[in-house]
């Protein structure tokens, strides 16, 4: 399973979003620091969840990180993040 | 203790700048898209701030991830208060918060 499958899987599992992307961007990395030969290391995640209605945007990402923590230990290097509630615009 | 004196230097360092970016690179050479993004941001405001390279320094690449409770670099204090990384930083120029929030504690900045 690549690990856009493991943590599309996580966060489903963890958030029940309304709405979720999961773009893998290691290919707009690669040759830098963090990137690695095989990838995997740079996403883009848009996530639109009840979970985060009523939470700053510090605890909306400290939340997905936590669900993803095994990921970071294990070579997630970048990930950009869109936390919304539903009804929220797009604010990026 | 190295990590004691990482988080020490940490605290330090927040303490004495209003406004503290943790980055890859510094100011005029970041060497991330996403520090650059930061950097870009409070470069446009007109916001004062001392950048601190975690490249150049490892114990405070990792105590900074731990002091913070936050994963990734970059990193922005102001006022001795974690704001967020890119993402947060970016969403809270374009709605104006940032600005705000720089009012609120009264940190000189450029109308924007």
């Amino acid at each position: 399973m690549s690990r856009a499958d493991r943590i599309r899987r996580v966060i489903e599992a963890g958030l029940a979003p309304e709405r979720l992307e999961v773009v893998d961007d290691s290919g707009r990395h690669a040759g830098h620091a963090g990137a690695r030969p095989d990838g995997e290391t740079h996403y883009a995640v848009t996530i639109v969840a009840a979970a985060f209605a009523g939470m700053s945007r510090v605890n909306r990402q400290r939340l997905v990180y936590d669900l993803l923590a095994d990921e970071f230990r294990t070579g997630l290097h970048a990930l950009q993040l869109t936390t919304l509630a539903p009804g929220e615009a797009p604010r990026a | 203790m190295s990590e004691t004196t990482a988080q020490d230097r940490i605290k330090g360092d927040i303490a004495a700048n209003d406004v503290v970016l943790y980055m890859k690179g510094t100011p005029v050479f970041p060497q991330c898209g996403f520090s650059a993004a930061v950097v870009q941001v409070l470069t446009h405001l007109g916001v004062k701030f001392k950048g601190i390279d975690v490249l150049s320094d490892p114990a405070i690449r990792q105590g900074i991830k731990e002091f913070s409770n936050w994963p990734t670099i970059p990193q922005l204090y102001v006022k001795g208060e974690f704001v967020g990384g890119c993402d947060i930083v970016r969403e809270m120029f374009q709605s104006g918060e940032l600005q705000e929030l720089l009012t609120t504690k009264g940190v000189a900045h450029k109308a924007a």
